[in-house]
Order: structure tokens, then sequence, then C-alpha cells
């Protein structure tokens, strides 16, 4: 024996274990019943309810996220200003916010009886409890994730294409949407799918500010959870479907986004 | 890469993984009481929590949830010493399943129109049935939700039609419907009257006409193969007669019928 073999054969040990343990849950899901049982399990309407519901508000949120995201991570990753940094540390906050601290804070911002939520009820938009309020809670947790990913991938655009660009005569509006953009799109993707997974898999806040109603609020996760006590087949299907699809996302990031996604995911 | 090594780097990695595992599986609090694990249903928190501190056999760590969720986890292998359920249907079911010993009925509560303690304008539950009108009532699995579903099918279809209509969430405990109410993300639910007991005046109870209360009786069972089965016995007579009756009591839980 010999020391100098140990350490590896640790390393190799540790990496096996750390393997076996993230990967049980998700062989369980799929072991636990038969491929056919969960297939069948499948065809229960709130069961679709809830993926379709799933799918509409996440791309909703996703749409918002980039829309309003993709300028102010280009501000973040063009300008300097004072307290930068401490606006980019709230910007990624809800990275690291229990999702039932943000359900807690949006109700009491956002609810009727909140802050700010009053204002908006007289305006005539009632979020909490419905269908735009699970967006609300999508866009929340998941806009960092899009935010961060942009932000580093303008940021590692090379400044002499801008520069070029601008002294060409371009605008500064016309450089990011024709330079700056294009050649941060797979940053920007990989971000985007990492939010996209973050939006299928919200739970929380989601129960916590919009609750859970068939068809209108209860969204994929939030119908499993349901299901947990009376229909545990179901509940199963239900995650089954959620694992191809979050590793799906995943997949694409790590492919479109290459090295860029390692900083995003950082 | 020698055997030995390998043994090593493999007792170094289980050592590694196993001693913060065990650190955090031998819950013992630091006087000496064993723990006993107790779940109950969410509206049970105010009672257990204080018969909890008063229990001196051993030392008393409550989980709550809805007592649907509490069954799953039993049923899933989760092993507490004590469940405790807002109805009799769950532990019978347990029981019948060789999961708990025979259960026993505890305490009885009755079902409750919650609404906040400010609002004046709804009076019955037929006010629920208004089209402007906003309600949160529990899952159809949680026994809050069966309950309701059992009052809401004693009214008129119109009206019960109607009142579905105005569902805004199908909360998985209790604590989400006085939550939404208490938020005023809706306007009225329906809640045991312990749950507005326990809300310090923010929500206001209506009663139910008596045609329409169903009887709602709390089962408790101590889990098979309990490590802690003298002390889980303790604390589920405790509840029949002494300090877990007097909290009972004293959060406004009826005594179980019939005694």
């Amino acid at each position: 024996m010999t020391r100098g073999r140990a350490f590896p054969a640790a390393l190799f040990v540790a990496l096996v274990i750390v393997l076996a343990f993230l990967t049980l849950p998700i062989v369980a899901i799929f072991v636990r019943s038969s491929p056919g049982e969960l297939v069948a399990a499948l065809d229960d309407p709130g069961v679709l309810d809830a993926l379709w519901l799933s799918l509409r508000t996440t791309l909703i949120a996703l749409a918002i996220i980039v829309l309003v995201g993709t300028p102010a991570a280009y501000a973040l990753a063009t300008r300097s200003f004072r307290g930068k940094a401490i606006v980019t540390t709230l910007v990624e906050l809800p990275l690291v916010l229990p999702p039932a601290v943000a359900g807690i804070g949006l109700l009491a911002a956002l609810g009727p009886a909140g802050i700010v939520g009053g204002a908006i009820e007289d305006a005539g938009v009632r979020l909490a409890l419905e269908t735009a309020g699970v967006v609300v809670a999508l866009t929340f947790v998941a806009a960092p994730f899009f935010i961060r990913g942009a932000q580093v991938a303008f940021a590692s655009v090379d400044r002499t294409w801008l520069e070029a660009s601008r002294t060409l005569g371009a605008s500064e509006a016309r450089t990011f949407l024709r330079v700056a953009i294009p050649a941060a799109a797979p940053g920007m993707l990989a971000g985007l799918a990492l939010a996209w997974g973050r939006a299928v898999g919200e739970f929380g806040a989601t129960l916590i500010f919009a609750g859970s109603f068939r068809g209108r609020t209860q969204t994929a996760p939030l119908a499993i959870y349901e299901r947990l006590g009376t229909d545990f087949t179901a509940a199963l299907a239900l995650a089954a479907v959620l694992v191809v699809v979050s590793a799906s996302l995943l997949l694409t990031a790590k492919l479109v986004g290459g090295s860029q996604v390692a900083d995003v995911a950082r | 890469m020698s055997p030995s090594a390998l043994r090593r780097a493999v007792l170094l990695a289980a050592a590694a993984l196993v001693l913060p595992l065990a650190l955090a599986a031998c819950g013992s609090s630091g006087n000496g009481r064993d723990d006993l694990l107790v779940s109950g249903a969410t509206s049970l928190k105010r009672a257990f929590t204080e018969y909890g501190e008063r229990f001196s056999v051993a030392n008393v760590q409550l989980s709550f949830a809805g007592s649907d969720e509490l069954a799953a986890q039993i049923r899933s292998g989760a092993k507490p010493d004590v469940f405790a359920a807002a109805n009799t249907k769950l532990p019978e079911q347990l029981f019948a399943e060789g999961l708990v010993e025979k259960p026993r009925v505890f305490a009885a509560n009755k079902l409750v129109l919650a609404v906040l303690d400010n609002d004046t304008r709804t009076r019955a539950i037929e006010d629920l049935a208004e089209p402007n009108m906003t309600i949160a009532v529990g899952a159809p699995g949680v026994p809050i939700g069966a309950y309701t579903r059992k009052v809401l099918g004693r009214l008129p279809a119109s009206t019960r039609r109607r009142i579905l209509a105005n569902v805004r969430s199908n909360e998985p405990d209790v604590g989400g419907i006085t939550a939404k109410i208490s938020e005023g993300a809706v306007r009225a639910g329906l809640l045991y009257a312990t749950d507005v007991a326990a809300s310090n005046g923010r929500l206001r109870a209506i009663e139910l006409p008596p045609e329409l209360q169903p009887d709602v009786a709390y089962g408790v069972a101590i889990v098979k193969g309990s490590k802690r089965r003298g002390a889980a016995r303790d604390f589920v007579v405790g509840l029949l007669r002494g300090d877990g009756a007097d909290a009972l009591r004293a959060a406004r839980f009826e005594p179980p019928p019939g005694s």
C-alpha cells in the first residue's frame, strides 16, 4: 500500500457516493411504479390541467424575464455606477431566498392587504390566487437565473466589437440589438434554460401567493403535492414528467451555452 | 489502486458521510430524555404545542401537516411514534393496513364559516354563493376539505354550484386557509372552530346550522414499531384525560363524542 494512492481512491469513492446519493431519488421515481402505471396515471384531467398550466405560466414568465431582464443585464454588464455591487447582490438575492420567504413576501407586498397590493387592486388587477399571481411568483424566483446568465454573457462580449459598431455609426440601441445580443446569445439561452427549469419546479412561493386551484393556479409541483396523500402513483407520474422536462432543460443549457454555462451556474 | 488503500478510502468516506447523519439522527436534546415524535393535523398545532411543553415523560418533537400528508409519510415508511389526525378515517385505514395500533378518538371539533373579524357583510353560508365572494377551502384529500364537501353536499345543488364557482384555492391544510383569509386573498373559508379561536381575534366564526354540521372526530394511534412505546402510550392517555385533554379544551376542542 502506498500513500500516493489513497487520495485518488478517496476522490473516486466520494464521487461514487455523490452520484449514488443524487441519482437515487430520480431512479426511484421511475422504478417505484411500472411504466404502464405511470403513463395510465397521466390520463387524469387534473394532471393534464396542471402540466398545461405549468407550460403556459412558465412561458409567460420567461417572456417577461427576457423582455425586461435583457436590457437590465446589459446595463449591469456595460455600465459602472455607484452601488453597482449592491444592485447586483439585490438582483441575485432570489437565487438563495427560500421559496416560502418569496411567497410570503409577495403576499405582504402584492396581496390585497399588501403594501402596494391595495393600489394594484384599485387599478382592477388581482394577483393573489390568480393565474397572473403564479406568473408573478415564477418571474420573481426565476428572473435572477436569466439576468445573471445574460450579464455574464454580455460582459464576455469583446468590447472592440461594440466599439467598432459605434465607430461605424450605429446607435447604442442598434449595437445592443445587432451586435451584443447575437454575440451573447449562447449564454443568454443557457441562463434562460436554467430560469425555465427553476420556474417549472417552483412550489413554495406559488402555494403561498397563488394558492392551489385546478386549471387556474395549480401548477405541476402543486398537483404532485395534492396527490401525495390520495394518489401516489399519479404524483409519481407527474414527478417523472418533471424529471424529463428538467433534465432536458439542463441538457439544452449545457449544449447551447457551451463554456458560458459554467459561469451562469456558478 | 491497492485493496488496502481502497478500503481506507471507503472507510474515510463512509465516516464522513455517516457521522453527520448520526449526529442529526440521535436527537437527544441534551436533557437526557428520549425524543417522542408526534405527527399531528395542522389544526392540532396550538393544543399539541402546549401539551408537548408540559409532557414530562419525553421530549415531544412535533410535526404538523395535513392529515393525509402525514398518513402518506407513514405509508412510505416514515415512522413517527404517534399519529393524530383530524378524522378517524385515516388512522383506521392505517390500522387496517397494519401500520398503526388500534386508534382512539380523543377530541371533536366543529366546522365553521370563517371571515375577517371586521367583515360584517357575511352572515351565513348562503352568502358564499354571492357572485363577488371569494373562498378558500381544503383540498379534497385533506380532512378539512372532505368535511367541507360534506357540508356543501347538504346544500341545494344550485347553491352548491355557485359556492364552488367562488372557490379560489384548494389548500393542503388549515394553515393555508387561515393565511389566505387573514391576508385578504379570499373573503371567507371553511375552517374548524378551533382555528378561528387560535387566530387571536383576527378571524370571526359564523356557526353552521346544525343540519349542515358534519361529525368531526379526531383519531390518534401509536405507530407500529415505535421504539418509545411507553412514552407514546402516556402521550395518548394524556390526550384523553390529563394535560393533553386540558390543552385541547383550552384550544376549544370538544371532548370526544360519547365520553
